[in-house]
């Protein structure tokens, strides 16, 4: 069961090959077998059998979409009402949140199946998946890999197949960093794409939700059920949303691809490179055109990023102070010993290094020369962008420097972790639509290929994508789990 | 020492904008409520929320701007004021800082005769936070979020005013102009117009400014005269005593009327301002503002000029008639619906209406007395139906229950006699029961014509028309 698309299932689900509370159990076994991937945070079997029956009664009625009854679970950064919502965080063990995302309500509205709460990074800061209080996710494909991060437990459960697909957030390249590592497919779309509202803050101007799955075609089904405006996101955009299966199957003759001189250098690791050559070349047979496009700006993304991402998160998490919930201290003995023991002794160290670098950015004296610095230089990435899209269709780039390091090996070196979002990081803070998908295997881990796309051009990204699934299977290989 | 010491003083005022939800969430504004009931996931701070800008806070930030003639800015900014406060529950005041709503105005003021124009520096847009409450909770503190996010007006003036009369005089003319437009209503005990100022000293004829201290939530105009008072004498002191006046932020304590110090410079927060990533800017339209201006209202300073002209109202009565817009409507529904002249109008309500509200502490909109009711009044004095001594009779029937003038005259008996041999047969009796009083008279007492008019009016128990008494007495006297 677990083998079969979103397509495919709602086809057998109608077909009463197995009710979806089968499928949701099968997937739920799954999930206790492969526990030691650690996934996922919090399961929530008896409220995901509860939404498979109601699913199956929908079904029966006629009255169904392609995700009813479709098990999926949730990043651990969207709000689940009644269901503990942690962001990997200490400070939010306890937190049970009071109310639904607005991803979550639409999904729920379509009566997919929630599995439960997804592993990701603390607060989604950090590119392994190592920083969460609840430990690191390891990679399906090599235990003793990251699953890369922020969406390591979404990346994770996807590769594994304990679920069929499922939500992430991307800020720096939550999304297609893990995708990649992990081997399958996910896309962050255009910044106010799909609403923010109920997505834990990191850094509000470049977070932005996206889907996961084993392909772009599942990829396209989840995103066109969380994409939208939502009057309760003042930053979603009131822009209709294409069909994005319809254009799936168009022919790529013609299409324009644009490669970044700047990432296709001599510094990039040769099998990195042989893979994405050996991509590019398929894309040269279904017709389209390679361009070299130059985008001069991007050395300067890293430390623009960590500047504008670390001052919004400065100030997005001041919230979680010890007072109206989360963790709070034992016995604080005055209101300064409230804050300072209870965000101490809650937040992880990545949490505080980048609270400390925006407090630090955003302070009277060094604001004009960090943040508004780091504005302007975005502004010239985003020129950059707009100037190659004007010439090109989409751009391709690697998604990472290399396949998926080790748990531990870059955890002591921030630096080193941070260079790991090079390719990923530009994007955000252009806000365009990217994604990651699965381009080929070094030494049996996988990597992906990126593709870039002009503003709300989803449903090209997806067609370009899933043309290439149509005649690669890197796709559709899947780790052994032993 | 002989220094003449010149004040100069800045307000920075918070006016709580009469929304009915808050700046960026559906929660409720009415103020009252059990803590926490109006605080929705938005109030407080839950992770995850976004806000959303109540447009109607805009619009009433714009009228505002208009009103005092001032730039709206076609494009302004919400920032975030980081700190760390526990009502405050998000870390962080969404505020405007580089890119206020509007820009600068004036408002003129009237202080001693003499007309002063004060400059208003900027208005912008904030979100208010919540209550700490300190009683009742054993030794902890209790929050509640209610308040949090209501809509704020900061309306920031120039160093302008050189007096604690002036800074009362800026204060109530912005009192008058918020409730006049409708977009504040202006309780002080709610808290839904407070004052901060910024005091300083410096030797007359200085240019620059003297060191300034900001005295923190003032919410009276009496005690912001006695507070800058208070602060003006505490720096002086400091200064003559060979001190420096150092640049804090002070608490006024009613209860002991002195400022003391709350925070240093030093101990002065880095509010780390940006431009909020939750919001869009602000875009104002040349359509919106053209349909605000459409809409507003008559100022103060229009309607007191008009008073005067149209319906020739003295300087007192048009002021206090433009004293608040209820008051200016009252009194323009009062002419028209009687039909009188304007003068009877003005005298009744800036007289006896007046005075009936101030002693039951209430404002006009709440009078017992609707206009039709008190117009009904002043029609049968100006038509003589009753005598203005009769009408202050019939103004105690009408506040205590809701008949209407004619109906009391008529229940009551109170209607004027002008039947000149009604009144003849009554003076003819009490002139030959007072010979001694009439030879008095007649020989040159002049008093004694009172006391006749006296002896009528009562025998008439107050219901002869004065007039008529007056002419036949004289007559029969002669």
């Amino acid at each position: 069961m677990h083998n079969k698309t979103i397509s495919e299932l709602a086809q057998s689900l109608r077909a009463k090959e197995f009710s979806s509370v089968e499928l949701t159990q099968h997937f739920l076994n799954r999930v206790k077998q492969h526990a030691d991937l650690n996934a996922f945070i919090t399961v929530t079997e008896d409220l995901a059998l509860h939404a498979a029956q109601a699913a199956d009664a929908r079904i029966a009625s006629g009255n169904a979409e392609l995700l009813t009854g479709i098990p999926m679970a949730h990043k651990d950064i969207f709000c689940t009402q009644d269901v503990k919502t942690t962001c990997g965080s200490k400070m939010l063990d306890n937190f049970i949140a009071p109310y639904n995302a607005t991803i979550v309500e639409k999904l729920n509205a379509v009566g997919a199946v929630n599995l439960g709460k997804l592993n990701m990074d603390e607060f989604a800061m950090g590119s392994s998946n190592e920083t969460s209080f609840y430990g690191a996710v390891k990679n399906p494909w090599n235990k003793n890999a990251v699953s890369g991060g922020s969406s390591g437990g979404s990346a994770a459960a996807v590769a594994a197949q304990l679920a069929v697909c499922t939500t992430g957030s991307d800020t720096g390249g939550s999304i297609r960093q893990p995708a990649a590592f992990c081997g399958i497919t996910g896309i962050k779309p255009t910044y106010g794409r799909v609403s923010r509202y109920g997505m834990i803050a990191y850094a509000s101007s470049l977070d932005q939700g996206g889907s996961m799955a084993r392909s772009a075609e599942d990829c396209a089904i989840l995103l066109q059920a969380m994409a939208g405006f939502d009057a309760k996101d003042s930053t979603s955009v009131d822009a209709p949303v294409p069909d994005y299966c319809a254009d799936l199957n168009k022919p790529l003759a013609g299409l324009k691809i644009g490669l970044p001189k700047e990432f296709f250098t001599a510094d990039l690791n040769a099998d990195m490179a042989a893979t994405l050559e050996t991509a590019i070349n398929e894309y040269k047979k279904l017709g389209a055109e390679i361009k070299e496009v130059s985008m001069p700006n991007l050395k300067y993304a890293i430390p623009a990023y960590y500047v504008i991402a670390s001052a919004e998160c400065s100030s997005n998490l001041s919230r979680f102070d010890g007072v109206r919930f989360g963790y709070r201290c034992e016995n604080p003995a005055d209101l300064n010993d409230l804050y300072t023991r209870s965000r101490g002794e809650a937040f992880g160290k990545e949490v505080k290094r980048r609270i400390l670098m925006g407090t630090y950015a955003l302070s009277a004296g060094y604001y004009d020369a960090y943040y508004l610095k780091a504005q302007q230089v975005r502004r010239l990435i985003s020129e950059d962008f707009k100037n190659a899209l004007n010439d090109v269709d989409v751009i391709f780039s690697p998604v990472t420097p290399t396949p998926a390091f080790n748990i531990g090996e870059k955890l002591a070196n921030p630096i080193e972790m941070y260079l790991a979002d090079i390719y990923t990081i530009a994007i955000n803070l252009a806000g365009l639509p990217a994604m990651s998908i699965p381009a080929g295997l070094i030494n049996g881990l996988p990597v992906g290929l990126q593709v870039i796309g002009n503003y709300f051009d989803e449903a090209r990204l997806l067609n370009v994508a899933h043309a290439y699934q149509n005649v690669t299977d890197w796709h559709k290989q899947s780790p052994n789990l032993g | 020492m002989n220094t003449q010491w010149e004040v100069v003083i800045g307000l920075e005022i918070h006016a709580q904008l009469a929304t009915k939800t808050k700046i960026f969430s559906g929660a409720a504004t009415a103020y009252g409520a059990e803590p926490n009931t109006q605080a929705c996931v938005i109030s407080l701070g839950m992770p995850g929320v976004l806000p959303v800008l109540n447009e109607d806070a805009v619009r009433k930030a714009v009228i505002f701007g208009m009103a005092i003639k001032a730039e709206i800015a076609p494009y302004s900014v919400f920032a975030r004021k980081n700190y760390f406060y526990p009502d405050l529950p998000k870390g962080y005041q969404i505020s405007q800082f580089e890119l206020p709503i509007v820009g600068k105005g004036f408002l003129d003021i009237e202080v001693e005769g003499e007309t002063k124009r004060i400059g208003v520096t900027r208005a912008h847009l904030e979100e208010d936070a919540g209550k700490s409450l300190h009683e009742n909770f054993h030794g902890l503190t209790g929050i509640d979020l209610n308040r949090a996010g209501t809509p704020l007006l900061e309306i920031v003036s120039e160093p302008d005013m050189r007096s604690a009369k002036e800074a009362v005089a800026y204060m109530r003319k912005l009192h008058e102009l918020v409730r006049y437009l409708g977009i504040c209503d202006g309780n002080m005990q709610e808290g839904s117009f407070r004052c901060d100022a910024n005091v300083s000293v410096r030797p007359k004829g200085q240019v620059e400014f003297g060191t300034r201290a900001e005295i923190k939530n003032i919410n009276s105009f009496k005690f912001v005269e006695k507070a800058i008072n208070h602060e003006v004498e505490r720096q002086i002191d400091v200064i003559e005593n060979g001190g420096k006046v150092v640049q804090e932020t002070r608490l006024y304590d009613s209860d002991k009327d002195e400022t003391r110090s709350m925070r240093s410079k030093e101990e002065a927060n880095d509010y780390r301002y940006f431009p909020d990533p939750d919001l869009l800017p602000v875009f104002v339209s040349d359509e919106l503002k053209a349909e605000l201006k459409a809409a507003l209202p008559e100022l103060p300073e229009a309607k007191l000029l008009r008073f005067k002209t149209d319906y020739k109202l003295n300087d007192e009565s048009a002021t206090i008639l433009t004293s608040s817009r209820d008051m200016a409507d009252y009194f323009e529904n009062v002419v028209k619906i009687s039909g009188c002249e304007s003068a009877i109008c003005a005298n009744w309500i800036t007289g006896e209406l007046s005075a009936a509200l101030n002693r039951a502490d209430l404002e006009i909109s709440a009078s017992p007395i609707n206009e039709e009711r008190f117009a009904g009044l002043v029609a049968r004095i100006a038509d003589d139906t009753i005598s203005g001594k009769i009408g202050k009779q019939v103004f105690e029937f009408l506040w205590n229950s809701s008949e209407s003038a004619d109906e009391i005259i008529e229940k009551q008996g109170l209607k004027q006699i002008t039947d000149t041999g009604a009144i003849e047969a009554i003076i003819d009796t009490i002139l030959a029961a007072n010979e001694k009083q009439a030879e008095q008279y007649r020989g040159g007492n002049e008093k004694m014509f009172g006391f006749f008019v006296g002896q009528v009016m009562k025998a008439m128990q107050g219901k002869g028309n004065p007039a008529e008494i007056n002419k036949i007495l004289k007559a029969k006297l002669a």
